[in-house]
């Protein structure tokens, strides 16, 4: 677990995801600018760090509706805008990406940071963005195995020689910078199904894995089949640490909550995937056995609890912005976080 | 309300026939009702790849998302190798899996013979259930002997079409209210 610096010891860590997604507030149709946006997103790490939160982590897509694609960018600006947080990417896709430019990136973010920065390598969930930047998306697969075997060669050698599809090759090639403490934790990003959490398991990496909604038990299937995998591989589980993403949002109660953020998600998941979130799975989501982290500051500590329990995760990363919600609101948000939530689950998960 | 039809084939007349006739009568009844006809014949549709329908362009896209749209679909098919064709199934595969979620979906059959009768109970309709569509369960079966040069002259038919399109619209409107009340019942 050093190795990913992370210290189960301390309780399990809590951290704030934002895709960076750039949506109109559905209670006034109104749309911010890109540009406050981007501060907004800057803003929200600096309070996130004053309140406690361990980890901050912004996206790219290259798509309507989004801000971030440069996401790096936006991360380094927080590095420089904060001290203790760490960084990280939620998530990078490296199938479209050149995995020595990413390196490069991010490696410079963690000595600007000094030492904060983590790269989370994922595959994107929609597909615009391989002709926008070239790729064929009948490689989605291929892409991103091949490039994330070479992003972690680049992590673990320094001398790197390496040939394959789809980059030119390289010959005694010195990747520079080097990350602060020599290493930097790169996990991989999955979605729901158990398919690339095996994969991840096989390559013995930690998992970032995304759960959006329903039972927390439905999820528990792929973290098993991810420690199984890694077990068959060779490695440790026990030395893999485990992410887990999701929707959250607390108000004082959970009535409330639901009533302030379900706009927000319903519309922000119409205009990116063509389908919002139906009504009834969002209120099964307010069961303590259902993943979505919506509620009072009470109701979400039992979830995570119950989470915690199921999964046995290090990490959990809530996204609280999604959909256009307003400034104030996260703002709100992150105090019900450090004064009620976080001391809550710090309590329960650290070993005394 | 929005509802579609689609005429699932890019061959033939039979289909095209019944469905212009059940989207006349949508209009005449329902003058209201925003009625749509789409032939799959009139448009350019790619495979599916996997991908998100809005990610479509082109005709492909502009049917996608015309059917999202839709609080109702009719879907017209004929019967090829004793199942579906292959240009209706490749409309469902570029949908998302729950495409059809509070979406009253209804079916108008045309076939050479009464020979494939079951094919909707055993092929269609497995796959809108499996999409959460809200299936109006009586559909009209259309045989041959139904055409006469393009227009059916069986009276049962038209007057059974008439009953879908009323039953289509029932359905939907019934569905919706209640789905609504449910909703508000959530409080949020």
């Amino acid at each position: 677990m050093e190795k990913y610096r992370m210290d189960p010891s301390k309780g399990m860590e809590f951290g704030l995801y934002t895709l960076g997604d750039h949506i109109p507030d559905p209670h006034t149709g109104e749309r911010i600018s890109a540009e406050q946006r981007i501060h907004e997103i800057i803003e929200l790490a600096q309070l996130a760090e004053q309140a406690g939160i361990d980890f901050f982590s912004v996206g790219e897509s290259h798509q309507e509706y989004f801000t971030t694609q440069a996401h790096s960018v936006v991360l380094a600006a927080i590095a420089q805008a904060t001290e203790k947080i760490k960084i990280a990417s939620s998530s990078t896709i490296i199938s479209t990406s050149d995995p020595v430019r990413v390196f490069e990136d991010f490696a410079t973010i963690d000595l600007i940071s000094k030492g904060r920065a983590e790269i989370i390598a994922g595959r994107a969930s929609r597909v615009g963005l391989f002709d926008l930047l070239g790729y064929n998306v009948r490689d989605y697969e291929e892409l991103f195995e091949e490039k994330f075997e070479l992003l972690l060669k680049i992590a673990q050698e320094e001398v790197v020689n390496w040939s394959g599809q789809f980059r030119a090759p390289l010959k005694n090639a010195a990747v520079i910078p080097r990350p602060k403490n020599g290493s930097m934790p790169i996990w991989r990003a999955v979605g729901g199904p158990p398919a690339s959490a095996i994969k991840a398991g096989y390559a013995g990496v930690p998992m970032f894995i995304a759960t959006l909604g329903g039972p927390a038990t439905s999820f528990k299937y792929s973290i098993d089949a991810y420690r199984e995998a890694a077990k068959r591989s060779g490695f440790d589980p026990s030395e893999l640490p485990i992410s887990t993403a999701g929707f959250f949002y607390a108000a004082e109660t959970t009535q409330q909550a639901q009533k302030e953020i379900y706009p927000h998600v319903n519309q922000g998941m119409q205009l990116i995937n063509g389908r919002g979130y139906p009504k009834q799975q969002f209120a099964q989501g307010a069961d303590t056995k259902d993943v979505m982290n919506v509620g009072s500051p009470q109701q979400i500590i039992e979830k995570i609890l119950y989470q915690y329990e199921q999964f046995g995760h290090q990490r959990y990363i809530a996204q609280m912005d999604f959909g256009g919600v307003p400034f104030d609101k996260l703002k709100k948000n992150i105090e019900l976080i450090g004064t009620e939530i976080l001391p809550a689950i710090k309590k329960y998960t650290a070993k005394n | 309300m929005k509802i579609v039809g689609i005429s699932g084939s890019i061959v033939g007349s039979k289909t095209r026939t019944a469905m212009d006739y059940t989207v006349k009568v949508i209009k005449e009844k329902y003058p209201d009702i925003e009625a749509t006809l789409i032939d799959l014949a009139e448009y350019d549709i790619q495979f599916s790849d996997g991908r998100n329908y809005l990610e479509y362009e082109g005709d492909t896209g502009y049917v996608t998302k015309m059917i999202m749209e839709a609080d109702a679909l009719i879907i017209g098919t004929p019967v090829f190798q004793a199942a579906i064709p292959a240009t209706l199934k490749n409309i469902f595969d570029l949908l998302p899996e729950k495409a059809f979620l509070d979406k009253v979906v209804s079916m108008l059959v045309t076939a050479g013979s009464s020979k494939h009768y079951l094919m909707v109970d055993q092929q269609l309709k497995p796959i809108l259930s499996y999409m959460k569509a809200q299936l109006v369960q009586t559909y009209v079966f259309i045989e041959e002997k139904d055409f006469y040069r393009k227009e059916i002259i069986n009276d049962d038919v038209l007057f059974r079409i008439d009953r879908l399109v009323e039953d289509t619209v029932l359905l939907t409107e019934t569905y919706t209210e209640i789905r609504k009340a449910k909703e508000a019942e959530y409080g949020f």
